[in-house]
């Protein structure tokens, strides 16, 4: 399975049995130490049952759960016997969303819950009419008319974030305030009163369905070429802060369109960025504006094209380089590792390289394994290079900003799937001078009781995932890591040191992944802080499938299932 | 520069200058043999008759050569003058470049510096190539080149300081010995991995066109270069981008041990010029006048149209690959001598210029022992010279010192003090 949440063996506890008694004993300990800190924090006692219920259960899995829609306040106390009663619901992708509801067809899903008779009990269901309604309103052109590539048909389409709507969401769990005609209020009817719901679920990549309905309901989507047409104004949106929204693509268009106006030396080069407009439109109407010579369509050739763009690096050019997905920039890994990561060094100093390569990273939706790896590790441990892993889009403006602008050679790992994400971006982040700092991590949610790092796409379902652990009492605190290379180690570290338990988070392969030197980095410097064994949740370790269940299954996704792990963790 | 792609689909439009027998009203005329068609790319005549371009031409490009083998000038040929300065200073680095490939290889044999790299039975197209070239113009080499820094300035001295790694190398310690690179000599920095440079170069062209300077990149490579991938990407990069890159071939029959009958089956490289649109010459590499003459020739060619050239110099890899080799176990060593004997270009060349009244054997006994002393010499004060300082460890890395290498530092200087007397006392801290 995708998900790195451990094995439960006979006595469903979820550790190695050699560290067992230790551990246990250390529970004690720990316990007893955040009970007081759980009492004067007000927190209820209803917790330490549920815990106690957790140690003494062979069968742990599904007791516990409780619905994070049940009651905003305090959780109720689930008895043990009970059936699971109340679930939350998210949305699936296109055309797979009637099989998490009719639980029968997902044998080969053992995420999915055992109880079959559960969700989806026929048509005039509230719940599958909003559903089909999100599947109606999917189209497969963008809003120009144009044909979209295969796997990019809902580009553009869901002007919002669906899945991460988490995001926008009030930390304190409010919803917002949106008038979706009732739609969502019938549908949280539905799931409140559905008894005997599967407690697993899973939350798919795409479209949460709720957000699906909101999305509709509150935007318009918008032809996006640059940064005036790439902002959408939500207002219904209760935001203090400026309530301008923008695509991730957009926020990448327009940093590129920026940068390059500042500097004539900055250029762009790589395949169909230019009379194509990109292959994900990152690079649209930059050919018009600023003319064949500064925007290059190449040949098919990686290892041409990257070693142009080093030698013209050498010379004083900028050079951005493309690559339609980091997996084809192994043909040039040459170039970028050792001439263009090592130069400055073996040159001493005579030869700086100020190049930018950038482009998709890590799985997209049924691209097989020769499109889907993620290369954060394989960069990240190559002195001389600057790696980047947007998440937002401040985040993605901010840091290709700042990897332009940049004299030493840097890597920009996008998303594929983020493109079409929209969040929103202060009045700071729309300036043209606007960049963040390369090696400061963010600090996404505060929490207090375990850290999750992330980067990309993963940060939004640690968000999701924090979002659930906070409706059942553990609160999380979730840390967009934005700089792979310099890992900002000090973030990490004083984020552990505060609530002494660590989860890492990534797509990519687990052996010597991103997870690893965090866990490494955070183990010598940090040993005494931590209450637990750091956890590592990384993809799985074979190369990726292409089939749409194996695919979910190779991936991590966020589940709302009473991990007995998180349980401990939970005083 | 670059035409706009869609439109290059456009039938009719034929941008190159190859041209096909059509006649002129192409239209109206119905010839069997001349009927021409447009497809993407231009227009080209077809023929009814199937015919297949054969894979090796009848005769093999002929190679431009000025002197013959005794140094007497070949009647008929054309070739740039050279006066007496030149010509003297082309001998003497042509000179010094074997006697430095001798004595440092030496060094290495003894176990004083840890590898070394000869350009012999190649100092022709070294010196020869530097000279015909400007200062201005920017170098990215292969490895077999150090010619052309000699020609420029750079001392015995600085190369020994790069070989043994000194304080006062321009690399800091950086590379291995023979990676030389000098910014101020518009020499870039040797790297390992074979023919990175050539797409690179076009990468430099792109970037120095905007300069406007009457200047070009010269990138060099050998015969098992032209293998890589990178090779056809440069070359193809450069003719499609119109960067005014000299592309020089130097085909000296072997790759290591792989001879060039194993390394392609064309006619040598110069015909792969015409495969990428690049206009081609093959020259005698062991011929300076040649040479120079050649390399001049195109020059003038990439600066003055803006478009790229290669030029095939051939000649013989009398060393052995490098210090990690002995060519003796693959080719044979009558081979080798003959090539170091009858065919060596300082012997033909010197013939030319002391028949010229030039030179004479009083200026070469002198040459050779103030060269043999000042390199020995060299060599001395390289290995008495410090190492860099524990400081160049860690710049260079990124632009500035990031805080973990910053930290790096600091941790390394406090175990050194800790543990003072195990810490090497050759490296200054």
């Amino acid at each position: 399975m995708g998900c790195g949440v451990s094995r439960l063996d006979a006595n469903g506890m979820a550790i190695p049995a050699r560290l067992r008694p230790i551990f246990l004993q250390r529970l004690e300990e720990i316990k007893l130490r955040r009970q007081n800190r759980h009492l004067n924090a007000g927190s209820t006692p209803s917790k330490k049952e549920l815990l106690l219920h957790a140690m003494d259960d062979d069968d742990n899995a599904s007791h516990h759960q409780h619905s994070p829609r049940a009651s905003k306040s305090v959780p109720s106390t689930p008895k043990k016997g009970d059936k699971m009663s109340k679930t939350e619901i998210y949305g699936k992708e296109n055309g797979i969303v009637a099989n998490i509801i009719n639980n029968n067809n997902n044998k080969d899903d053992d995420v999915v819950a055992k109880e079959s008779n559960s969700i989806g009990k026929g048509k005039n269901d509230p719940k599958e009419s909003a559903i089909e309604g999100a599947k109606a309103n999917m189209k497969d052109e963008d809003d120009d008319g144009n044909e979209r590539m295969i796997g990019h048909e809902d580009d553009d389409a869901f002007p919002g974030s669906p899945s991460f709507r988490v995001y926008f969401k009030d930390i304190n769990g409010e919803d917002d305030h949106i008038d979706d005609n009732g739609k969502r209020d019938a549908f949280k009817d539905a799931v409140s009163s559905d008894d005997g719901i599967s407690p697993m679920v899973v939350i798919r990549r795409e479209e949460d369905m709720l957000g699906i309905v909101r999305q509709r309901v509150a935007c318009k989507a918008n032809p996006v070429s640059s940064l005036e047409q790439g902002i959408r104004l939500i207002a219904s949106r209760a935001f203090s802060s400026s309530a301008k929204e923008m695509t991730v693509r957009d926020a990448l268009n327009s940093a590129l369109d920026e940068e390059m106006s500042a500097d004539p030396k900055v250029f762009i080069m790589g395949e169909e960025v230019g009379e194509y407009q990109g292959a994900y439109k990152i690079t649209k109407g930059l050919l018009d504006k600023y003319g064949p010579e500064r925007v290059v369509d190449t040949p098919i050739t990686e290892a041409g094209f990257t070693g142009i763009g080093v030698g013209a690096a050498y010379y004083g050019l900028r050079p951005v380089i493309e690559f339609m997905t980091f997996n084809f920039s192994m043909q040039a890994i040459d170039h970028i590792i050792n001439s263009a990561a090592k130069s400055n060094y073996m040159s001493a100093g005579q030869i700086s390289v100020p190049i930018v390569f950038r482009g998709p990273n890590g799985a997209a939706a049924g691209v097989g394994a020769q499109h889907s790896q993620c290369y954060a590790a394989w960069y990240g441990a190559c002195p001389g290079l600057k790696v980047l892993a947007p998440y937002s889009s401040e985040d993605a403006r901010g840091l290709l900003k700042a990897a332009i602008r940049d004299p030493d050679p840097v890597v920009f790992l996008e998303n594929e799937l983020l493109y079409g994400e929209s969040f929103p971006v202060s009045a700071e982040a729309l300036d043209s001078s606007f960049s963040l700092p390369i090696g400061k991590a963010k600090i996404e949610r505060e929490g207090r009781d375990v850290t999750i790092t992330a980067f990309s796409k993963m940060v939004g379902y640690a968000l999701q995932a924090a979002e659930i652990l906070a409706k059942e009492g553990i609160s999380a605190e979730v840390i967009n890591l934005r700089s792979i290379r310099p890992l900002d180690r000090s973030t990490i570290n004083a984020s552990v040191r505060k609530t002494n338990r660590l989860v890492t988070l990534e797509e990519g392969f687990p052996q010597h992944g991103v997870g690893a030197e965090i866990c490494a980095s955070v183990v010598e410097e940090s040993f005494e802080y931590l209450d637990a064994p750091v956890e590592r949740i990384a993809g799985a370790d074979v190369p990726m499938p292409y089939a749409a269940n194996l695919e979910r299954l190779a991936v991590p996704q966020v589940l709302i299932s009473s991990c007995p792990y998180i349980n401990y963790f939970v005083f | 520069m670059v035409f706009r792609r869609f439109e290059s689909a456009r039938a009719g439009e034929a941008e190159e200058a190859v041209t096909y027998s059509t006649s002129d009203d192409d239209d109206e005329i119905y010839d069997a043999e001349n009927k021409a068609i447009d497809f993407p790319g231009g227009r080209v005549a077809f023929t009814p008759q199937i015919k297949f371009i054969s894979e090796s031409p009848d005769k093999r490009i002929p190679c431009y050569r000025v002197l013959d083998d005794d140094g007497y000038p070949i009647a008929g040929s054309t070739y740039e003058q050279v006066d007496k300065e030149t010509a003297v200073k082309m001998y003497k680095s042509m000179v010094t470049l074997q006697i430095m490939d001798t004595i440092f290889y030496e060094a290495q044999r003894q176990g004083r510096i840890s590898f070394y790299l000869t350009s012999m039975g190649e100092e022709a197209i070294n010196i020869a190539t530097a000279a015909a070239l400007s200062f201005d113009d920017i170098i990215l080499p292969q490895y077999r080149e150090p010619g052309i820094l000699l020609w420029r300035g750079f001392t015995l001295q600085e190369f020994a300081n790069q070989c043994f790694g000194t304080k006062d190398d321009y690399g800091k310690g950086r590379q291995m010995p023979i990676h030389y690179g000098s910014k101020q000599h518009n020499f870039f920095t040797i790297s390992s991995p074979i023919a990175t440079q050539l797409p690179q170069a076009a990468g430099v062209a792109y970037s120095l066109k905007m300069d406007n300077k009457e200047a070009c990149v010269v990138a060099f490579t050998g015969d098992g270069g032209t293998s890589e991938g990178d090779f056809h990407a440069g070359m193809n990069f450069a003719a499609v981008m119109e960067a005014p890159v000299l592309f020089i071939c130097r085909n000296n029959g072997w790759a290591i041990s792989t001879p060039v009958s194993e390394q392609f089956r064309s006619d040598g490289v110069v015909v792969k010029g015409q495969a990428y649109g690049i206009r081609s010459i093959r020259v005698d590499g062991n011929d300076t006048l040649a040479v120079y003459s050649a390399i001049r020739a195109a020059r003038e060619m990439v600066i003055r149209e803006q478009k790229p050239v290669l030029v095939e110099a051939l000649t013989y890899r009398v060393g052995h690959h490098s210090t990690s080799d002995d060519s003796t176990k693959y080719r044979p060593l009558d081979e080798i001598e003959h090539w170091k004997t009858a065919r060596s270009p300082l012997a033909r060349f010197r013939k030319w210029v002391q028949r010229n009244g030039w030179w004479n054997d009083e200026g070469e006994t002198e040459l050779r022992g103030s060269i043999r002393k000042q390199l020995l010499n060299a060599i001395q004060v390289a290995e008495k010279t410090e190492k860099p300082s524990l400081e160049d460890l860690f710049t260079d890395v990124y632009d500035n010192l990031p805080l973990n290498l910053h930290e790096q530092e600091k941790s390394l200087r406090e175990t050194i003090k800790r543990h003072q007397k195990d810490f090497p006392s050759d490296v200054p801290v």
